[in-house]
């Protein structure tokens, strides 16, 4: 690991004005991805702020029943929050779904969406990787690709993201709240990542020093129907092949809304909304499920080993639907 | 660099200078002598490392030691009460759960954290009721939320049975669920 300095900042200024001031250094928070990726030699900052302090750690209802969460809630808090066990179910199964009970100790809420790629040659300083060294190439095309990604892929990178959490707050329209250099603004989760085109090293819009202080969840009185499911390797601690966040809205037999995200699959949490588009106004049928899961993953470009997970995505989003469907009715 | 730092660990509280990067668990085992913490992976995917963090089991590899001074640190030779061992201490000789015990100290700390997690209502991925208030530890419920520590002589066979005993038993003491 790389020397570094070590400095706590104690309010949300402080951490924006020491990060803009070191040009190499990095923002802590639970450190179980950063912590890691500098073993690796990956992540090489030269100062590390701690900010595990200086945004809130509580969840707070909005004033349009919505909930907001600060950054530095922890994921095994927020999972076993028991608003978000009654509201956003899909939410506390994802987290839940996520790493194991030690690392959801740990990683906070701010982080978890930030968390970078387990693509094996981002994490591999031996090998090339545009995101890690841009220009480098990147073997995974013609190499172990198997759990890489299928839509919003480029020449450049088919990494994905790994986060099962953020899936479900994409799903749920989750709004990021930001402080950095240039003052507070919001962005909705699902613009935070950036799809990797030519410059897979840039993965999210945020700018130096810019600082994640909460996430807001707005209400939607529907995702009390909603889930998460995750398909992966081994039942437990293991990233997702695939994963499917859904809630349904269906009223007299009729899908009035419903919300779709995909995780395993995408450079980021993956906003379903062809998917959605097909479903809405249609009978609440296995047949539309399955047909709106084609409409999303027609345009999913498989590599050499890993175009099983397009029936495999669209069996998890049909069977996903069609389990809510069953359990609204009951 | 080098930083002076302060460690609250099994109820002691050390000064040490350390360099940065050192992780809480080599500050563990390296500075202060406590080889109970393993070091398996070293990246947060074995549990070996498992320590508790006021009252928290978390993987001591990948937390930074200058970041967490004003917490609480237990570690598995601060589980016994003086000779008494801890029930999940005994638990585990009588169920012999076990091989090459390099994954216990780790297995045992995440099981004190896991008892606590399941006695405050928190659910796990395989709980059925999200919103139930209170958590049956069946063998899957154990299985699923010890997931994050490997015994790689496979001695799960055994560890369940000795955890689910003293989650039945509800045998821990009020002063030692830290």
């Amino acid at each position: 690991m790389n020397p570094f300095n070590y400095e706590r900042a104690h309010d949300i200024t402080s951490a924006v004005t020491l990060l803009s001031r070191a040009p190499r250094g990095a923002f802590l928070a639970g450190g179980t991805n950063l912590v890691d990726l500098m073993k690796l030699g990956v992540a090489t900052p030269d100062t590390l702020i701690d900010i595990r302090r200086v945004t809130s750690d509580q969840i707070e209802e909005l004033p349009d029943g919505g909930l907001r969460i600060g950054a530095a809630v922890l994921n095994s808090s927020l999972a076993a929050d028991r608003t978000i066990r009654q509201r956003y179910p899909v939410l506390a199964q994802a987290l839940l779904s996520g790493a194991s009970g030690q690392l959801r100790n740990l990683a906070t809420v701010g982080g978890n969406v930030l968390q970078r790629t387990r693509c094996a040659y981002f994490q591999d300083v031996t090998t090339p990787c545009n995101k890690r060294k841009p220009g480098s190439g990147c073997p995974a095309r013609a190499g172990y690709n198997r759990d890489l990604a299928i839509l919003g892929t480029s020449q450049a990178c088919v990494a994905t993201h790994p986060s099962d959490m953020a899936v479900a707050l994409v799903a749920l329209d989750a709004v990021v709240r930001t402080q950095g250099p240039r003052g507070s603004r919001t962005i909705p989760l699902a613009a935070l990542h950036r799809l990797p085109g030519e410059t897979p090293e840039h993965e999210t819009v945020l700018e130096r020093g810019e600082l994640i202080t909460a996430i807001d969840i707005p209400a939607l009185p529907y995702a009390t129907s909603s889930s998460y499911r995750k398909v992966r390797d081994r039942a437990s601690y293991a990233f997702a092949l695939v994963s499917v966040a859904a809630a349904l809205d269906v009223v007299d037999g009729v899908v009035r809304d419903a919300r779709i995200a995909l995780g395993g699959v995408a450079p980021k949490p993956w906003r379903a909304t062809q998917a959605e588009a097909a479903l809405r106004g249609k009978p609440a049928t296995k047949q539309h499920f399955r047909a709106a899961a084609e409409a999303e993953l027609a345009a999913a470009q498989p590599l050499s080993e890993n175009a099983f997970k397009i029936p495999l995505a669209r069996n998890v989003i049909a069977s996903t639907l069609l389990d809510l469907l069953k359990e609204s009715v009951q | 660099m080098n930083l002076p730092i302060t460690l609250q660990v099994n109820g002691v509280t050390h000064q040490l200078s350390i360099d940065t990067r050192t992780t809480l668990l080599d500050a563990l085992r390296e500075h202060l002598g406590l080889t109970g913490p393993k070091k398996g992976c070293d990246h947060g995917q074995c549990g070996a490392c498992t320590v508790l963090l006021d009252g928290k089991r978390v993987n001591s590899c990948l937390t930074l030691a200058v970041a967490y001074q004003d917490a609480e640190v237990v570690t598995i030779e601060g589980l016994a009460d003086d000779e008494r061992l801890h029930p999940l201490q005994q638990a585990f000789i009588e169920h012999d759960a076990f091989q090459c015990g390099y994954c216990t100290p780790g297995q045992i700390c995440s099981a004190v954290g896991m008892l606590n997690e399941a006695e405050a209502g928190w659910p796990s991925v395989v709980t059925t009721d999200l919103t139930a208030d209170h958590i049956d530890l069946n063998d899957d419920e154990i299985r699923e939320r010890m997931s994050g520590n490997l015994c790689r002589c496979a001695a799960y066979a055994n560890i369940v049975p000795a955890i689910r005993e003293v989650a039945e038993s509800q045998s821990i003491p009020q002063e030692t669920r830290r």
